[in-house]
C-alpha cells in the first residue's frame, strides 16, 4: 500500500490553493499510517473547521468533519467509545489555539491516546486571512492592517506545559521528518501533538511579501533551526536568530494516559 | 443625498462607523468577515476612536461587547451561523441584564450539513433569546437599520439588544446604490449612550447576579414588557428616521401591492426583492396578489400583521428557516407559527413553504408556483426538494 491508497480519489481535486501545504502534509501523515500498517477500518479522522480541517474529507477511512474548535472533543468521544481505534485529528491554528484553545490544553492535560496534526499557517486562511493567535507580531492581516500587536502562541512549548506525552515541530518542507514524528506521535501512549509550519500564500504570504509559492518553504528551508541546536545555543547564551523556526522533537515521555484499551 | 454603489458589508461597515462604537469585539465567520475587515482597518486607520479586540472565538467576542456595554459604552460585533450558536449563551445573559448592543447577523445556514450559504435559521433559533430581531430586504435598509437600532436598543423603555439581520452572500457581498449619511447627520439622530445603569466604582451595582424561585419569573416578565413597549419605540424611530433623512421605517410590515389582494404572500429579508417582481408579473397576469414583509421579527408585530391581511382570502408563507417536528405531521417554519396566532379565529387559510434553504435559490418562478399551490391549497411543506437525492 502507499499514501494513495488511503485517499479518496472520488473527492479530488480537493479545495486548497496553489502552492498550499495542507496536501503535503495530508501526504506525509497517510505515508505514516501506512508505513505503521494501520487498519483503515480501524483508523478515524477528525477535524473541526478550516483549511486544515478539510483534510479529513479527502481520506478513505471514517472521519468526522466537527465544528469550528472542537474537533478534540468530539475525538475525545471516539477514543473513549472505543479505545482500540486509531483517532487522528487534523486541525489549524485558528481551530486549535483560538476558539478551541480550551479543548487543546485540556486534551493535552488528560494525556488522551489521540494524534493531532496542526496545519500552522499563521493566518485564518479559510475566511480570507484575519489575524490569528499564531501571527507573528508585526505580520499583516485583514484585521491586523498595521501588523499584529499581540504576542503569539509558541503550540509546540503549549503541549509541552499543558501534559501531553510526544511533541514534535517540524514544516511542510520537512517531510521525511514529519513523516517520521506523526510515526513516532501514533506509537506513543497519549496526547501526540505535531505542529507543522504550513505555508498561506494566498492569505498569509500575498500580505507578507512573501507572494511565491517557493517563498515561504524557502524559509522553512533556511530558517529552520534543531531543538538540539537551539538548546545548546540558549544553554551557551549565545545569540539565537529571532526568527528562527526551532524544529525537532520537544518531549517523549511516557507519562499516565487516557484512553487506551485496558 | 448621494448615492454611492458599495459592496453591503462595507456599506454597513461604513454605518457602524458613523454609530461611534467605542469598543467591536468580532471572530471571522463567512460571510460575515468583509464587515469587521472593514472595521478594524477603519479603527486601525484611526477613523474611528474605538478598540477593535482580535478576540479567539464569538463566545469572548460577545462577552466583551457585554462587559463593554455594562461598563458604559457602546459596542458592536457581527457574526452568523455557527458562530450565533456559539453565543447562545451570552445572547440570553446580555438581553437579561438589559444590556443594549447592535450586532449584524449575515444570515446563513446551521450545519450540519455545512453549509456558508444563506437562509434565516440561525437568527430564527434565537428567537426567544429576547434580542429585537429586524430584517433587511436590502443593503440601503440594511445600513439604516444599525442607526435605527441603536436608537431603539439604548431607550430606556427597552434596554434589549438587537440583531439587525440581513442574507448572507445575497446581501453581503452585493454591490448595491447606498445612501450613506453623514457623521453629523449620524450625529443628530443617535445621541451618544446614555447607561441606565452601568459598572461604577462609586455607585457599585451587580448584575447578572442570582434571582430566586421569589423574584425570576418577573425579570422574565419585564423582558418580555421591554419587548412589547419595542414595538411603539421601533416606529417612533423610523418615523423620525424618515424625517430626517427621508426614507420611513415607521412601519413594522411593508405591504406591497396589497389592495384588493386575494393572496398574501408574507416573507422576510432579500426574498422580498424576488417576490415584488413576482407580484408585479401577476398583477399584469390580471392576479389579485400581494406581499406583506415582515421588518420586525421580535417583537412580532401581531396587530399590525392582523391589519395588513385584512380583506385577505387566504396567505402563503415563505419560511426560510424550518422549525424541526413542528406542525405534526406537515412541515412548518418558525415564521408561520407566529402568522397564524396572529390570524387565530379568521377563517383564511395559511398555508406555509418551507423555502430556500442552505442558500437554495429562490426564482420568481418559484414564487408563482407557491401562489398557485396556496390557491390549490397545497401547503405546509418543503417547497423545490429534489426528490431524486432523497
Amino acid at each position: 500500500m502507499t499514501f494513495e491508497t488511503w485517499l479518496r480519489a472520488d473527492r479530488l481535486p480537493h479545495i486548497w490553493c496553489s502552492g498550499c501545504s495542507n496536501g503535503t502534509i495530508l501526504n506525509c501523515t497517510l505515508t505514516a499510517v501506512d508505513d505503521l500498517g494501520l487498519d483503515p477500518d480501524r483508523t478515524v479522522f477528525v477535524g473541526g473547521i478550516g483549511c486544515s480541517s478539510r483534510s479529513v474529507g479527502y481520506v478513505a477511512t471514517d472521519s468526522l468533519h466537527t465544528t469550528h474548535g472542537r474537533a478534540l472533543a468530539f475525538a475525545t468521544g471516539v477514543k473513549l467509545a472505543d479505545p482500540t481505534l486509531n483517532v487522528l485529528v487534523f486541525t489549524g491554528d485558528g481551530d486549535l489555539a483560538a476558539i478551541g484553545g480550551n479543548h487543546f490544553i485540556h486534551s493535552c492535560r488528560r494525556n488522551i491516546d489521540l494524534t493531532v496534526v496542526c496545519m500552522n499557517n499563521l493566518i485564518y486562511g479559510m475566511t480570507g486571512g484575519q489575524g490569528s493567535p499564531t501571527t507573528p507580531p508585526g505580520a499583516l492581516s485583514t484585521t491586523t492592517p498595521y501588523g499584529a500587536s499581540e504576542p503569539a502562541f509558541d503550540l509546540a512549548q503549549l503541549a509541552v506545559a499543558a501534559g501531553a506525552n510526544y511533541v514534535a515541530r517540524w514544516t511542510s518542507y520537512h517531510v521525511r521528518e514529519l513523516e517520521r514524528a506523526i510515526r513516532a506521535g501514533i506509537e506513543t501512549p497519549g496526547l501526540s501533538f505535531i505542529e507543522v509550519r504550513a505555508s498561506c500564500p494566498t492569505n498569509y504570504g500575498r500580505r507578507n511579501r512573501l507572494r511565491d509559492v517557493t517563498d515561504q518553504i524557502e524559509i522553512f528551508r533556511t530558517r529552520s533551526m534543531l531543538k538540539a541546536k537551539y538548546d545548546r545555543l540558549v544553554a551557551a547564551g549565545s545569540p539565537v536568530p529571532p526568527d528562527a523556526i526551532v524544529v525537532g522533537e520537544f518531549v517523549r515521555r511516557a507519562n499516565p494516559v487516557m484512553g487506551v484499551p485496558p | 443625498m448621494a448615492l454611492e454603489i458599495m459592496e453591503g458589508s462595507i456599506a454597513i461597515a461604513q454605518a457602524v462607523r458613523r454609530c461611534r462604537p467605542q469598543v467591536v469585539a468580532a471572530y471571522p465567520i463567512t460571510p460575515q468577515t468583509h464587515i469587521v475587515e472593514a472595521l478594524a482597518e477603519i479603527v486601525a486607520n484611526g477613523e474611528l476612536s474605538a478598540d477593535y479586540i482580535t478576540v479567539e472565538s464569538e463566545f469572548s467576542a460577545l462577552s466583551a461587547c457585554e462587559g463593554a456595554v455594562a461598563a458604559g459604552s457602546r459596542a458592536y460585533s457581527a457574526t452568523t451561523s455557527q458562530g450565533l450558536a456559539l453565543m447562545f449563551e451570552v445572547c440570553f445573559n446580555m438581553a437579561g441584564m438589559r444590556l443594549p448592543l447592535v450586532m449584524t447577523i449575515a444570515n446563513r445556514a446551521m450545519g450540519a450539513p455545512l453549509s456558508i450559504w444563506n437562509d434565516q435559521q440561525d437568527s430564527i433559533a434565537l428567537r426567544d433569546a429576547g434580542w429585537l430581531q429586524l430584517y433587511a430586504e436590502d443593503n440601503q435598509e440594511a445600513v439604516d437599520l444599525h442607526y435605527i437600532g441603536y436608537r431603539v436598543a439604548e431607550d430606556h423603555r427597552v434596554l434589549l439588544p438587537v440583531m439587525v439581520c440581513f442574507d448572507g452572500f445575497v446581501l453581503s457581498h452585493t454591490y448595491e446604490p447606498v445612501d450613506m449619511l453623514t457623521q453629523e447627520e449620524v450625529d443628530a439622530y443617535l445621541p451618544p449612550f446614555v447607561p441606565k445603569f452601568m459598572l461604577d466604582a462609586k455607585n457599585p451595582v451587580s448584575m447578572g447576579m442570582y434571582a430566586t424561585p421569589d423574584y425570576y419569573p418577573e425579570f422574565r416578565y419585564e423582558t418580555d414588557l421591554a419587548q412589547k413597549r419595542a414595538l411603539e419605540v421601533i416606529r417612533e424611530a423610523g418615523r423620525e428616521f424618515g424625517e430626517q433623512f427621508g426614507r420611513d421605517y415607521s412601519a413594522l410590515v411593508e405591504s406591497y401591492r396589497m389592495d384588493d389582494a386575494e393572496t398574501a404572500i408574507i416573507a422576510m429579508g432579500s426574498i422580498c426583492g424576488t417576490t415584488k417582481e413576482a407580484v408585479d408579473e401577476m398583477r399584469d397576469a390580471g392576479k389579485r396578489v400581494g406581499l406583506v414583509r415582515l421588518r420586525t421579527f421580535r417583537p412580532f408585530p401581531t396587530e399590525d400583521l392582523r391589519e395588513a391581511l385584512s380583506g385577505v382570502s387566504r396567505v402563503a408563507v415563505l419560511d426560510r428557516n424550518v422549525s424541526l417536528g413542528a406542525g405534526g405531521t406537515v412541515h412548518r417554519g418558525a415564521v408561520v407559527l407566529e402568522v397564524k396566532d396572529a390570524l387565530y379565529g379568521e377563517p383564511i387559510p395559511v398555508l406555509d413553504y418551507v423555502i430556500g434553504l442552505g442558500g437554495r435559490d429562490v426564482r420568481i418562478e418559484d414564487i408563482k408556483r407557491v401562489v398557485e399551490l396556496c390557491e390549490a391549497g397545497d401547503g405546509d411543506r418543503f417547497y423545490g426538494l429534489r426528490t431524486e437525492v432523497l
